[in-house]
């Protein structure tokens, strides 16, 4: 098992996060932190990586677990290369979100919450993330892909597709 | 064509940047407040605006600011509120997204009027690149001296960050939202005591919503007053108004709250009508947890007058026979959308978001979730509409918080306007899995275009 520790990178951003509050309060940077800490080890926070966050803000492992497991962007179990998070709230619904979570499912043969065998797609439904306008829509990590359709479902399978081959 | 405060220069070639933002008038309010105002007279000049707070609640901006205590040797604090999560809300999106340097230029004027020296932007996690839009633009700020110590060589100094959320819609509530930047859980806090006395690690603390930290601007650029004099009765200024569901052009509009709703709806200048030439069923004019409207109520009050996209007339009728601006998310429903199914996904996102502390809201959003579900597919009896009715009266008042509230009302007003469409379902459990209500009786008189 590789030991879990930020890069000279991570550790940088690291340390301009916990600069951001006033003495005593480094705890605050906990959900920054989070983020860097799941982007940094593999897109999941796994126990061994939440004791390392409580470590490195002197904090108590729990603090960290209290939090991770109260926040829907923490992942507490690996997903997939690709995260498709597609928005099923009302604004979503009557422009069609149904439909498109479905031909997701059925083009990728998972249910929502699953991941291909391939382990390159995680299909998940989320609540309500501020695109109403250019619904339906989803999250695809750090951007959203909006005004879908299943033809633009198709193209953006095929754009991870060719972006995971490039990568290989 | 209403008049523009905050996007009138969102299309500008290169607003994003400081340059341009600069060249076409950006920070001159900074310099009018840090060389020529004293912190009291920005509060006076505010209040004297009229400006309620953009966030849902329309408090009064200006009193809001007033309550702040000034213990000696306490920090104070500024906390941008854009955690923007309100099904059918994204107008503060398109203005971080667009014209951030307006956000970080409101931030500094009402950092100094409230005397905040460190100041924090609590955006939604899911906004991950308008995060790194903001945090380029606090740089150019800094860079050109605007932000640091002795900005403007006035000896004030200003530092701001922008801290991420993790995905949880009660962070928009403002004690929720300080726990969260205090890196806890998004659990509300017993009031009182208000954040204007105990708020950000226990020092007075004012959270303010991204539109109403940009209105700022234009306020203490051209005073209160002529800021007061736009718009209409207690409903001063212009409002964002972000527009989706079934609609032709959905997007964030900026209105000067003198409008008609069925001018905002029908003019091409801004929803353009009803999408695929239907009709007009409902609308949540307001956010998803306001109370869904029939057509006949929202483009006439009960009286029959005309209602306009204010605070006042689109609260006109209370909750029997009116709604509420909230936060200017505008949810249209066309004739073949299900009520029934509107309102379990909404008391779905509720029960989702309810963080769990007060078992009213815990465990009522879950059954009125289930029973939703049930009667939208057919497994319905007519006893559980009564009882969805119960329960949600049962959570109103009774939380902490206002996610209660907000989780109560839209089934409430769902009962109350469209008990027909509940009993129909019940009554035709295999029809109703095949096709939708349509209009009926609530839905006239229609309003044609001509």
């Amino acid at each position: 098992m590789t030991m879990i520790r930020f890069n000279d990178k991570q550790e940088a951003e690291f340390q301009r996060l916990v600069s951001r509050y006033p003495e005593g309060k480094q705890k605050s940077a906990l959900l920054p932190v989070l983020h860097l800490a799941q982007d940094s080890f593999g897109g999941w926070l796994s126990s061994e990586v939440m004791d390392y966050v409580a470590d490195r803000l002197s904090i108590k492992p729990i603090e960290v677990y209290e939090v991770a497991t109260f926040y829907t962007m923490y992942n507490l179990k690996p997903i997939g290369k690709y995260l498709f998070e597609v928005c099923q709230t009302g604004p979503c619904m009557l422009r069609g979100s149904d439909d498109i979570i479905a031909y997701i499912g059925e083009k990728l043969g998972i249910k929502p919450g699953q991941t291909t065998e391939d382990g390159m797609f995680t299909l998940k439904t989320v609540e309500c993330l501020g695109a109403c306008g250019y619904a339906p829509m989803m999250q695809l990590g750090k951007f959203y892909r909006e005004h879908l359709t299943k033809e633009k479902v198709d193209q953006i399978i095929e754009e991870c597709r060719r972006n995971a081959a490039a990568n290989n | 064509m209403g008049r523009k405060l905050l996007l009138e220069k969102a299309h500008v070639e290169g607003i994003r940047t400081y340059e341009v933002y600069r060249r076409e008038g950006g920070y001159r309010s900074v310099e009018k407040a840090l060389k020529s105002m004293s912190p009291d007279a920005i509060v006076e000049e505010v209040k004297k605006s009229g400006l309620r707070g953009r966030g849902g609640a329309g408090f009064p901006t200006g009193m809001k600011w007033s309550f702040l205590a000034k213990p000696e040797g306490v920090p104070r604090y500024l906390v941008c509120n854009a955690d923007e999560s309100e099904p059918g809300t994204f107008k503060d999106r398109y203005l971080m997204e667009f014209i951030p340097h307006l956000l970080i230029e409101g931030m500094i004027v009402s950092s100094f009027a409230l005397g905040s020296n460190r100041s924090y932007i609590y955006i939604r996690g899911e906004y991950a690149w308008i995060t790194d839009i903001l945090e380029q633009a606090i740089e150019e700020a800094k860079a050109n001296g605007w932000l640091g110590k002795n900005i403007l060589g006035s000896g004030y100094d200003l530092e701001l960050y922008v801290q991420r959320g993790a995905g949880a819609y009660i962070c928009g509530e403002e004690t929720a939202l300080i726990e969260s930047l205090e890196g806890k859980r998004g659990n509300p806090r017993i009031k009182p005591p208000f954040p204007a006395i105990k708020g950000l690690w226990d020092c007075p603390t004012v959270v303010n919503n991204v539109e109403t930290i940009a209105a700022v601007v234009p306020i203490v650029n051209d005073g209160g007053e002529e800021y007061a004099k736009i718009g209409a009765g207690k409903s001063t200024g212009t409002k964002l108004i972000s527009a989706c569901g079934n609609i032709n052009k959905p997007g964030v509009y900026e209105i000067d709250m003198t409008i008609s709703v069925e001018e905002f709806i029908y003019s091409d200048e801004y929803c353009g009508g009803i999408a695929n030439g239907k009709r007009l069923k409902a609308c949540i004019p307001g956010g998803s947890s306001v109370p869904i409207l029939p057509a006949n109520l929202l483009l006439k009050t009960a009286k029959g007058e005309t209602r306009y996209m204010n605070y006042e007339s689109l609260s006109d009728g209370g909750f029997a026979t009116g709604s509420m601006m909230g936060s200017g998310g505008f949810i249209v429903l066309d004739e073949d959308q299900c009520v029934v199914k509107n309102t379990y996904t909404l008391a779905r996102f509720y029960r989702h978001e309810s963080c769990g502390q007060c078992s009213p809201c815990r465990e009522g959003t879950g059954w009125m979730e289930k029973i939703l579900l049930n009667i939208e597919q057919g497994r319905g009896k007519m006893s559980d509409i009564d009882l969805l009715w119960d329960i949600q009266r049962k959570i109103e008042g009774n939380t902490i918080c206002p996610l209660g509230d907000a989780a109560a009302w839209p089934v409430a007003a769902a009962i109350r306007h469209f008990r027909d469409e509940f009993e129909w379902h019940v009554n035709n459990p295999d029809e109703c899995t095949k096709r939708n209500y349509g209009l009926a009786h609530y839905a006239d008189p229609i309003y044609v275009p001509a």
